[in-house]
């Protein structure tokens, strides 16, 4: 189990807002080991029917799911945490 | 695509847009849209909410398929223009407009000088400028005036003071058909543009939208009639699910019957292979393909000379729309694009009722709230020859046409991926050079049609999703 797992929705409405851009980020910390910080694609976290959740794509980091993830923002999200960590 | 911020607002206005036409409530909400989604106090990424809410508005418009050039009255809420949409029996072959609010804050003189200036004691680029167009105040200054945009100032500064900066719709346009009006607008003029969708792309302030039927086909899906569905071959490779499942998706927003446009690929490389070899019989030096409209509007607008070797065989759209109508003539027909292009096609095909590109699909099914992974397969009809769905990518209709050929040994290709300065030069020499080469495939994107400019994710991407249902 990794320290950071980075859940990104590939549920349709995800998909379409951006979330196949998400899954690339990964590339973006290359000298990050998987045991700290890993990626992978989810199915739909439901949370798109719910307007209270705000808005598509989501991600869940650590359980917290996130909206409206722009690669931007993740970027800063991740080196958020990883600074947390040491 | 280019995911960028631009990008990610349309979609946004888009799936809006979608989810209250698909709950008939366009004509009421819409005014309050641009509202909904910047309220008062959101951080704005233009000057202030007011600009952006007019933006929106203005984008709003063009995606009820107004041109925004021809608003007469300002003050003209959305909603009037919602009711023109249902009304609207005829349309235009424009397919592209300006949102002007957006558009205006790229420079006139794309040459700039930068505070790397020194002010030194030689300023050379005085000397080589040969319209006295700068001066020295403090820096050196370009009089924008007199300025001819020649760039001789900047091969003269020693200190790389002076920068080129580029206007990125006029950079990308490989036609120069876009170029800025009087009041520093960009205006695209409609007899030089080949419908690639690039300054739409490029433009950083997403002030180039497409135009839409989405009224339109709302509207026909409510209506009644039989509304049926064909698909450009790059479809497959914008979701990570199953031929079955996107099929299946496409139906639950309300079309009655689905069709690959695969399926009229086969027809184009049938059509094309016997084409190739007559004209080879004939004594031809090489062929070019005609399935990218692009490309063949280019050849007609620019490459006059090219005309006698492009393929007269139809594109799949044609052949797939006419197989439709054949079985049913009185259904509507939508035809799911990844380009501008292909929309313009389609205002020409009569057998094709409406276009709508990927991203409005995709808008679709956000505002419908429909999973793809969940839903139940459809079937695909397998009488599709796999090699048709490779269509959409650079080398896809190549190794088609070999696979159709009677002697595909005889068959020497040469891939034209993507057209831009280097390939368009590339083109314009081809009937004096093009070596041992008798096939010449073309096609407008880099990569083919998973990089059309209306796709929903990156070629890559794209290319790996697709690839893996022609095998």
């Amino acid at each position: 189990m990794s320290r950071i797992t980075v859940e990104i929705c590939v549920g349709t409405a995800c998909y379409v807002m951006g979330a196949a851009e998400l899954l690339s980020l990964q590339d973006a910390f290359p000298s990050i080991e998987e045991e700290i910080l890993s990626f992978k694609g989810t199915n739909c976290l439901d949370s798109c029917t719910n307007p209270t959740c705000g808005k598509a794509p989501f991600v869940r980091v650590n359980g917290n799911i996130l909206h409206a993830v722009t690669v931007e923002s993740l970027k800063k999200t991740l080196h958020h945490e990883l600074e947390r960590l040491k | 695509m280019i995911y960028n911020n631009a990008m990610l607002i349309r979609r946004d206005l888009l799936a809006r847009m979608c989810k209250l036409m698909f709950e008939g409530e366009l004509k009421e909400k819409i005014n309050r849209l641009p509202l909904e989604m910047v309220p008062r106090h959101s951080k704005n990424t233009r000057c202030c909410v007011h600009k952006e809410r007019a933006v929106l508005k203005y984008s709003a418009m063009g995606i009820l398929g107004f041109n925004v050039k021809d608003e007469e009255d300002e003050f003209m809420p959305l909603s009037e223009y919602v009711q023109m949409a249902e009304d609207r029996t005829e349309f235009t072959d424009v397919m592209l407009t300006v949102v002007d609010v957006a558009c205006s804050s790229c420079v006139k003189i794309n040459y700039v000088v930068t505070n790397l200036c020194r002010t030194c004691v030689g300023h050379p680029c005085t000397f080589a400028c040969k319209k006295n167009a700068i001066s020295i105040h403090g820096k050196a200054e370009i009089n924008h005036d007199t300025c001819v945009n020649c760039g001789m100032c900047l091969d003269a500064c020693p200190f790389n003071a002076i920068i080129y900066q580029p206007v990125p719709c006029e950079e990308s346009c490989p036609v120069n058909a876009i170029s800025k009006n009087e009041n520093g607008i960009e205006y695209i003029d409609e007899t030089k543009c080949i419908y690639c969708g690039r300054c739409l792309e490029s433009c950083p302030f997403g002030a180039i939208i497409e135009k839409t039927y989405l009224v339109q086909i709302t509207n026909a899906l409510k209506s009644g009639k039989r509304v049926k569905a064909m698909f450009a071959p790059a479809l497959l490779g914008q979701f990570q699910d199953d031929p079955e499942k996107i099929i299946a998706a496409i139906k639950q927003i309300g079309f009655d019957e689905v069709i690959e446009v695969a399926k009229g690929a086969n027809e184009t490389t049938r059509n094309e292979t016997l084409e190739f070899e007559e004209r080879m019989e004939q004594g031809q030096p090489f062929m070019t393909t005609s399935c990218c409209h692009s490309y063949t509007r280019l050849v007609e607008k620019n490459l006059p000379d090219l005309k006698p070797f492009v393929s007269d065989t139809k594109t799949p759209a044609y052949y797939t729309a006419e197989m439709i109508k054949k079985e049913d003539p009185d259904c509507v027909v939508v035809f799911i694009v990844p380009c501008v292009s292909k929309r313009h096609e389609s205002y020409y095909n009569p057998n094709i009722d409406y276009a709508m590109s990927f991203e409005e699909l995709g808008a679709m099914l956000v505002a419908k709230q429909i999973e793809i992974s969940k839903c139940e397969d459809a079937t695909c009809d397998t009488t599709i020859h796999a090699s048709g769905r490779g269509f959409c990518y650079s080398g896809g209709v190549a190794d088609s046409v070999k696979q159709f050929a009677k002697h595909p040994e005889k068959i020497k290709e040469i891939l034209i991926d993507g057209i831009d300065k280097s390939t368009l030069r590339m083109l314009r020499q081809l009937p004096q050079n093009h070596g041992d080469a008798n096939f010449v495939e073309v096609m407008m994107c880099k990569g083919g049609c998973v990089n059309g400019c209306d796709t929903l994710v990156n070629s890559k991407i794209a290319l790996r999703q697709v690839k893996k249902v022609v095998k």
